[in-house]
């Protein structure tokens, strides 16, 4: 019987012939990601005795989140991840100027398809546009996969996403996967893997892709997949470590739980409102709500396409003086790129706000929200108190709308604008 | 893990996050006091403390959705939870309370049937939970999981497997 890419991953991890939904596994992840959360795994290993790491070359950290450190404690943390990494040789060390880990480790060529990546931070579902499963477990077992080079697995059945025609001016990634997330609801995957396939994928960036498999953990999914093709191999182009590229795709008789369609010529701007990411409606409707910030950035829609959206909707023009923008772009890749192109100068020259690359915002560092206030974010997540007070209010969009929505101080159709 | 938990039901709705159950700012704490201090404190003043005195959490739909922290599973720890039954976990969650060493069941079953202050007992080695004169079957714990609750949680596990 032939295997979907997350049955061919497990199996080919786990030592098997082949694997098939439901079926435990004792997997060998190829990577295990830790970000700011290293301390709590350097702790855990303390705490059992253990010196001596299964495979020093499988572990990468990357400090993002709260980084430069914000507190005393924060920078004792830091200081304690970055002790660990000398001490035990990780060359996949990045320190707080790289970015979002995710992104980093992307850029860094540390993602190929048919990776096994496990890392302490649920979005790493977004290796999926690279063909790699993703997934987020927490930082006792990051410190369980250092020492023993495993974890178990349940394989997941997979549902096929099928996408065809192309977004309508206005619309991307970001509004199809809102639309997704609200049709099948916070936990209409879990467990699941997800592949996305269909006419359109050819034409979706790898940037659109990442915004895709990462938006997918807001459905519970356990990973997505972009299957990997001529774009995935243009951008690992000259990237991969050392290592050659090789695809991977789904048997012809692999067998899908079921297949869900989209039509992309069908969307319009999507908005998720407080404070479920389940909680979508078209732009329309919520169009006209007050807003005091708009955040531009997250693992979501901080690369640098998203950044030059905004910046076309924005040149030469002046945001609404009623609002704080604040733009965290995604790595320090992307920041050098956007300073290069023009794109930072537009959006800084517009009245945005430019912070540090990282996590910033959407992990509560800095932009915070007092009672309130509301927000709209290009990152993943609205839940209350995320990003401040209990009081205040998230809602979340693509760059597109919410640069539109920055130019008029309430949330807005950017094709009212564009 | 004991053989047998028993208390009285606290009882949440559908969908309930993990920045809801311990806010991103208190993850610089793995401490289960510290956490339980601020545990599901974005829900109004009366939290966390109208949660102290119960045994047993049950809840909706998808608990334990969206971020990947395991401080979650730490904080109910701190209130003083036993266990977890909830109609349905998020991954991420149900992975993260086996690996904390907490213990946690589907049964939506039971999650219907019960209300605020019920006594429940709960027997993961049968497979079965009784609430009253009610007895709700629950999924046996795959082996490599219940190793890990009986040892405590995984770090208790590797503390005891683990040759460095």
């Amino acid at each position: 019987m032939g295997m979907t890419i997350a049955e061919k991953i497990l199996a080919r991890t786990s030592g098997a012939s082949s694997v098939s939904p439901g079926q435990i596994v004792d997997a060998y992840p190829d990577l295990v990601m830790s970000h700011t959360a290293t301390w709590r795994s350097v702790d855990v290993m303390e705490r059992v005795g253990a010196t001596r790491l299964h495979d020093p070359d499988r572990i990468a950290i990357v400090l993002d989140h709260i980084a430069p450190a914000k507190t005393e404690k924060h920078a004792a943390d830091q200081q304690r991840s970055r002790e660990f990494a000398r001490r035990y040789g990780i060359r996949k060390f990045y320190d707080v100027d790289a970015g979002i880990a995710h992104l980093v480790l992307m850029e860094a060529g540390h993602v190929a398809p048919g990776d096994l990546i496990v890392g302490t931070d649920s979005h790493c579902t977004i290796y999926g546009s690279l063909g790699a499963l993703g997934t987020g477990i927490g930082y006792t077992e990051v410190a369980s996969v250092w020492l023993t080079g495993k974890l178990w697995m349940k394989v997941p059945p997979t549902t096929r996403i099928e996408l065809s025609g192309r977004f309508r001016p206005g619309v991307y990634a970001k509004d199809l996967m809102l639309e997704l997330i609200g049709r099948l609801g916070a936990d209409g995957c879990t467990y699941e893997s997800v592949e996305f396939h269909g006419p359109s994928m050819a034409e979706m960036s790898v940037s659109e892709r990442m915004t895709m498999t990462n938006l997918a953990m807001e459905m519970g999914v356990k990973c997505a997949l972009a299957p990997p093709d001529a774009k995935t191999e243009a951008y690992l182009a000259g990237r991969l470590d050392g290592r050659a590229y090789a695809g991977i795709a789904s048997d012809a008789d692999a067998v899908f739980s079921r297949t869900v369609g989209v039509d992309l010529r069908a969307l319009e701007p999507m908005v998720a409102c407080p404070s479920q990411v389940e909680n979508v409606e078209p732009v329309g409707a919520v169009a006209g709500t007050r807003l005091d910030q708009v955040f531009l950035g997250s693992c979501a829609n901080a690369k640098y396409e998203d950044l030059a959206v905004a910046a076309r909707i924005l040149e030469g023009k002046t945001i609404h003086s009623g609002v704080r923008f604040i733009i965290t772009p995604g790595s320090r890749r992307i920041m050098l790129e956007a300073m290069r192109t023009g794109v930072l100068q537009t959006l800084v020259a517009s009245g945005g706000t430019l912070t540090n690359p990282g996590c910033g915002a959407c992990a509560g560092d800095g932009g915070v929200m007092a009672d309130g206030e509301v927000s709209l974010s290009t990152a993943n997540r609205n839940f209350l108190g995320r990003m401040g007070s209990r009081e205040s209010r998230i809602y979340l969009s693509s760059p597109a709308t919410a640069a539109a929505s920055a130019l008029t101080g309430v949330i807005s159709d950017p094709r009212e604008i564009i | 893990m004991n053989k047998l938990i028993e208390g009285r039901v606290f009882k949440f709705g559908d969908n309930i996050n993990s920045d809801i159950i311990i806010p991103g700012r208190y993850l610089i704490h793995i401490e289960p006091d510290k956490l339980a201090a601020h545990a599901f404190e974005v829900l109004g003043d009366d939290y966390p403390g109208r949660l102290r005195g119960f045994e047993i959490l049950a809840a909706g739909r998808n608990f334990g959705c969206g971020s990947a922290r395991e401080q979650a599973a730490t904080a109910l720890i701190g209130l003083g939870f036993k266990a977890v039954v909830a109609a349905s976990f998020a991954r991420t969650f149900y992975r993260n309370a086996i690996n904390a060493g907490l213990p946690i069941a589907e049964c939506p079953e039971l999650v219907e049937a019960v209300s605020e202050g019920d006594s429940v007992s709960i027997d993961l080695i049968a497979g079965e939970i009784r609430s009253g004169d009610a007895v709700y079957g629950v999924p046996r714990l795959p082996e490599s999981v219940r190793r890990i609750l009986e040892a405590g949680g995984l770090a208790g596990y590797l503390k005891a497997h683990y040759r460095a």
